[in-house]
């Protein structure tokens, strides 16, 4: 909301800089995002950090002129001589306005035309730039007239964009004054948070203001003079259900005159943001703005003329499926019942609370052109002041992407008991503005009254909820300024919601409500610092979470980088993890309803998907990746929310060193090194997994493992199947690992038990055995160690080799082996016969042959 | 003789002081103290001496045996010194070679930083809770005190989830870590409804905003909430432990503001400032020139979400506060582009 300044002062007296205030709103719930200077003086210096910007009118060279006389340019029929007096002197000003051209040739005008009027020196924004460039105004030439200064346009002042004419000036304007001292303003640019809709207006933010300063409010005082004919009997009202309109008013002015509206309104309006359109519709813009009930201007006679000779009928209802209403914007509307409508006996006025329809328009009779079938000067006007139901109006207003400003007011909730204030005052700036003449009193049907909710707040309360003592005195004084009546008895306040607001709840809620008031008046700096008393709470720590965290630091120290990836996905990225040939069955989703993006239209049920993603992105910026996500994925389940198991998903690709400028190894990434970060893995969770030959139509048929804990299988692993490989443009070869981590979780031990590491020297020996191909090492291993028991500490396989030597279809598996004994030392003697036991068992079992015997 | 063995010495030393490698020092040693050398001759040829001469031959002998040994150790030392100093000399290296690399794991940026706030949060006491992405509208907003049509929900677009005809309660994905005060406060006041305990709990989780991604915006994003609630909880003691946080996080000279401010969840309502730690306060890029961030928002919790989540608002006040951990590691590096944490470009995460 832009609050004009001098606007505000209408109704509090400002005795602090511009920026104390709005740092005063700032803390207490008003955000002031922006000043902008229009006319007045800026601040030397940004105290606050507020975003100032705008521009300053020099007292000095920029005054209230008039013109006296508007001549024609001897050279040029575009360009006027303006015969001008600033108050000290006269000068001839040269213009190419529009709006000075009527005038041309008068003669010595009978009343003269006051302007914004700039000598040479002044700084102004260039008029014919786009956008706002400052200029300094300089002597010059123009079709052989000497011209030094300006009469200025809107844009020129900063005050608007336009620049279709001068400004002229309301014909009170004193001459020879400092422009800025008559219309210079400075305009608050606030964020209104949705709990304070009742302050979208410039009244809101003045009560605000003299609560924060201890300023008294000067509420509006006027006098409304009511002429001819009462309202009465000639408008009545049926409101068909409350709960959509619970307060429907009206009054009427007669023989209004359609014109524009005074300048310092305009400007007002400019500067809040509104478009000046004629003085009817500016009134009904004006008091919205001014405080916060939004208008609605109806053509009385054309309601008349629907009417025939009875009185007219106002109806609220709800829209009918497919009732159609023609806008004021020229626009068809097709409605649903979620509208509501103001209706005549004849059908549909106008979409209440959101836009008017045509038909009862007011029509500007004075720029109806001359084919206009309307004859008459004036018109006569009903005013319609109303309160609505803020969900039929939000739906509503976003249904039809209709986000008019008393849509905006009306869609966050606007209080019924604002209908009359609207009415009486919007009705006086129409009299002031047009010589109506109002009609006395109002109809006005009020089926559904507010309530005002009575809140009892206690110092206890206070103290429970804020740690701090505020006796109840100063609790009433601060809230009634912000029109709050309260009533202290003894340490508890009464305290009785003024009529204007509708955030205030009952009991509890109406408390911390209540609450939440006195803590920004009272100053929430003012409440001190304080540790929490209260005893800590039972500690149950968060076992899942730290698996979580220790599975990344493993990863970590065993050389991988985490990342982290959108978790939104599509079907069609996941399904880049089969083989084009082999597409999988289509699978069940979690799917967005409204996605930002095509790309982003599905939970992913993969995280691999994702991070394989992430290497293709990074395949040519890096010459060994090798990364790791552990995050959620989402499977869908019938009516329940859907199952948001966590995984771990490895890939590895490109050079297994880095190149450098003496190492000639280029050996690109395999298999065996993410297994051997999977060992890892396992070996720092103490998991005993074992790792089986798998099939997996992501990975390459014959280098693929299946992690399996006991019955369970925790993830894959492998090469990527070169059909999925392809499908990804990659540099080299991806290796690549998917976990279900809360399998591997439920596998997991909280403890795990030291063995001895031995105090006795061991006996190291190699033995080498030739198996047929088709026997797994691990199954090899698996024997020996079995075999070897507990003397046997460990085994390590250090070179498997083949040759035709050995036999076609066979391989030599060399093993370092370490025997231990934690009783003693051990005689080669009893070495040598473990030795023999496992050399036999091997044979018997695989056929296995000692290679020195084959 | 005895002045044919003063001879051998002299003569011995001379040739000794003209060797330079370790070659002719061997050269040296056989002909000078080996076997055949002239002062074992003297050895040799003393049973032709008087027994008069034989001892102080004998003796002299010793002594020129003895010195010519211990002048040839000393040579030997200097050459092998020399020598040395001469290979070291070849074997410099050019140490601005580049070193072999190692493969350096790490965390990414968000996980190092929420595991920075979660720690200190740790440390004053609150304990993870964590919990779903996909949620209910009831248990996103409604719980929250952000009824259907509010326009509190404004604040706060959604992504909603295609599951079918669910009225007012349509599932959607989490906008804010806050669903997880309400499963936590159902949970532990399950366990004893009369007298449920007190809770002290931080929520770190993804969210999700119906935002197109930009520099300054994106559809997902960390957050990390805390929540204390207790039969003792203050506004005060929400403004102390935010201000302890702050120290710990921003430095221990960090000064905090309190701004009010609103969300449906929590009344009073307040948005915590941290002094500019860039510029201390004076006005730079980073803080826009005011002077201040905006780290986290924070309030009493509201009377009915206490309510919905089992805790009675007449014996419970609690404080909720929440944070941005992503906004903040931008601010620590001078981050300006949010899409770098989802980007996973090697070349931003190699920097952390
Ligand atoms: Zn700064």
């Amino acid at each position: 909301m832009r609050v004009p300044v001098s606007w505000l002062q209408d109704f509090v007296d400002i005795k602090l800089p511009i920026e104390e205030m709005a740092r005063l709103l700032t803390v207490s719930g008003l955000e002031v995002d922006e000043i902008h200077y229009v006319g007045w003086e800026m601040p030397k210096e940004n105290k606050y950090g507020f975003k100032i910007n705008g521009l300053s009118w020099d007292k000095e060279k920029i005054v209230v002129a008039e013109i006296r006389e508007v001549g024609a340019h001897p050279n040029a029929d575009r360009l006027t001589l303006c015969d001008l007096y600033d108050g000290k002197q006269q000068h001839t000003v040269l213009t190419g306005a529009p709006n000075l051209y009527p005038f041309k040739g008068q003669g010595k005008l009978a009343k003269p035309l006051k302007v914004a009027y700039a000598k040479e020196g002044s700084t102004l924004y260039d008029g014919h730039a786009d956008g706002l460039v400052l200029a300094t105004l300089k002597r010059t030439k123009i079709r052989g007239i000497e011209s030094y200064s300006m009469v200025c346009s809107e844009k020129e002042l900063g005050i608007s964009l336009e620049h279709e004419g001068v400004i002229i000036l309301d014909d009170d304007a004193p001459v020879g004054m400092a422009l800025a001292d008559y219309i210079g303003d400075v305009v608050l640019e606030i964020n209104i948070l949705p709990n304070n809709a009742r302050n979208a207006n410039i009244l809101g933010i003045a009560r605000e203001v003299a609560a924060l300063t201890g300023q008294p409010l000067k509420k509006p005082v006027y006098e409304l003079k009511e002429s001819g004919e009462p309202i009465k009997g000639k408008v009545s009202i049926e409101i068909r259900d409350p709960q959509l309109n619970p307060r429907f008013t009206v009054g009427l002015i007669r023989d209004v005159e359609i014109k524009e509206s005074p300048y310092w309104a305009q400007r007002r309006l400019r500067l809040a943001g509104m478009r000046p359109i004629s003085n009817i519709v500016d009134a009904t813009n004006y008091t919205m703005i001014e405080i916060g009930e939004p208008l609605h201007a109806f053509d009385f006679d054309i309601l008349q003329q629907r009417a025939g000779c009875k009185p007219i009928k106002i109806i609220t209802r709800a829209a009918g499926q497919g009732e159609k209403l023609v806008t004021l914007d020229n626009n068809e509307r097709t409605l649903s019942p979620t509208n509501v409508l103001v209706c005549d006996e004849k059908g549909a006025l106008s979409m209440a609370g959101v836009m008017g329809g045509l038909e009862s328009e007011i029509h500007d009779n004075t720029k109806a052109g001359p084919e206009s079938s309307r004859t008459q000067s004036t018109t006569n006007i009903l005013l319609e002041g109303a309160a609505w139901n803020f969900i039929n109006i939000r739906r509503t207003a976003n249904s039809h992407n209709l986000h008019s400003e008393a849509a905006y007011r009306f869609s966050r909730g606007v209080h019924p008991g604002l209908t009359v204030e609207g009415i009486r005052r919007c009705l006086y700036w129409m009299q002031a503005w047009s010589g109506g003449k109002v009609a006395p009193g109002l109809v006005d049907e009020y089926p559904l009254p507010a309530i005002d909710p009575l809140v009892e707040i206690t110092e206890q309360d206070i103290k429970r909820s804020l740690g701090i003592n505020i006796p109840a005195n100063e609790v009433a004084e601060l809230l009634e300024r912000l029109e709050f009546k309260c009533t202290v008895r003894g340490k508890t306040i009464l305290v009785q919601t003024p009529p204007f607001r509708t955030d205030i709840g009952e009991g509890l809620v109406g408390v911390a409500d209540i609450m939440e008031e006195v803590s920004r008046l009272y100053g929430l700096d003012r409440i001190p610092e304080t540790r929490m008393a209260d005893p800590l709470p039972p500690q149950s720590g968060n076992l899942s979470l730290e698996r979580e965290e220790r599975v990344r630091d493993i990863l970590v120290e065993l050389g991988l980088q985490e990342v982290i990836t959108y978790r939104m996905s599509s079907p069609e990225n996941e399904s880049r993890l089969l083989p084009k040939s082999a597409p999988g069955p289509e699978l069940d989703y979690v799917r967005l309803a409204n996605p930002i993006a095509p790309e982003k239209r599905v939970m992913r049920r993969s995280l691999l998907a994702s991070v394989l993603n992430v290497i293709e992105h990074n395949a040519r910026l890096a010459e060994t990746l090798a990364m790791f996500e552990v995050g959620p994925v989402f499977l869908p389940q019938a009516a329940d929310l859907p199952l948001e198991p966590r995984h771990l998903a490895i890939a590895l690709s490109g050079r297994c060193y880095g190149q450098t400028w003496d190492t000639k190894l280029t050996q690109k990434l395999d298999f065996f090194d993410l297994k051997g970060v999977i060992e890892g893995l396992m070996a720092a969770l103490h998991l005993a997994v074992s790792y089986e030959p798998a099939d997996h139509p992501t990975f390459h048929p014959g280098k693929c493992a299946a992690v399996v804990l006991g019955n369970k299988t925790l993830g894959y692993f492998g090469e990527l199947h070169p059909q999925v490989q392809a499908n990804y443009d990659f540099n080299a070869p991806v290796i690549a690992a998917d976990f279900d981590l809360e399998i591997m979780f439920a596998g997991m031990k909280d403890a795990f038990d030291v063995k001895p590491v031995g105090e006795f020297p061991p006996v190291l020996e190699d033995i080498a055995v030739i198996v047929d191909e088709s026997v797994p090492a691990e199954r090899v291993e698996a024997l020996i160690r079995q075999t070897g028991g507990k003397l046997l500490a460990s085994v390590k396989l250090f070179d498997v080799f083949r040759s035709e030597q050995i036999g076609v279809g066979k391989k030599s598996l060399a093993y370092a082996l370490v025997y231990q004994s934690l009783e003693g030392t051990l005689t080669d003697k009893e070495a040598t016969q473990i030795r023999g036991r496992i050399i036999q068992r091997l044979d018997r079992e695989i056929g296995a042959k000692l290679r020195s015997q084959a | 003789m005895l002045e044919k063995l003063d001879e051998i010495e002299k003569k011995a030393l001379e040739l000794l002081a003209m060797v330079e490698d370790e070659a002719s020092l061997e050269a040296w040693r056989i002909a000078n103290i080996g076997r055949s050398s002239a002062v074992m001759n003297v050895f040799s040829q003393m049973g032709g001496l008087s027994k008069e001469e034989r001892p102080l031959v004998g003796q002299k002998a010793n002594q020129v045996k003895t010195a010519l040994e211990k002048a040839f150790a000393e040579r030997v030392e200097t050459i092998k010194t020399a020598a040395l100093a001469k290979s070291l000399a070849n074997e410099k290296l050019d140490i601005t070679l580049p070193g072999r690399p190692v493969r350096r794991g790490g965390l990414h940026p968000a996980t190092i930083v929420l595991r920075r706030m979660l720690g200190i949060l740790a440390e004053m006491g609150f304990q993870v809770y964590t919990s779903r992405d996909v949620e209910t509208d009831e248990m996103n907003f409604q719980a929250l005190n952000f009824p259907p049509h509010h326009p509190a929900r404004e604040m706060q677009d959604s992504l909603y989830i295609d599951a079918g005809e669910r009225g007012d309660n349509p599932v959607l994905l989490r906008t804010h870590t806050s669903p997880g005060q309400i499963r936590a406060m159902r949970e532990f006041s399950a366990e004893n409804p009369e007298n449920p305990p007190s809770i002290r709990i931080a929520l770190p989780g993804m969210c999700y905003r119906y935002e197109q991604i930009t520099a300054r915006s994106e559809v997902q994003f960390y957050q990390i909430e805390g929540l204390a609630v207790g039969e003792n909880i203050t506004y005060g003691d929400l403004k102390g432990t935010l201000a302890d946080f702050a120290r710990r996080m921003f430095g221990l000279n960090a000064k905090v503001r309190f701004r009010a401010s609103y969300f449906p969840f929590t009344e009073p309502s307040a948005e915590m400032d941290v002094e500019c730690f860039v510029c201390g306060g004076k006005g730079c890029p980073v803080c826009k020139n005011s002077g201040w961030l905006e780290i986290l928002g924070s309030g009493m919790v509201h009377p009915v979400v206490l309510q919905n989540g089992g805790y009675d608002p007449r014996r419970f006040t609690g404080f909720a506060f929440g944070m941005g951990p992503q906004r903040q590691t931008m601010l620590l590096h001078r981050m300006n582009d949010i899409r770098y944490f989802w980007g996973n470009d090697v070349r931003f995460l190699n920097q952390f």
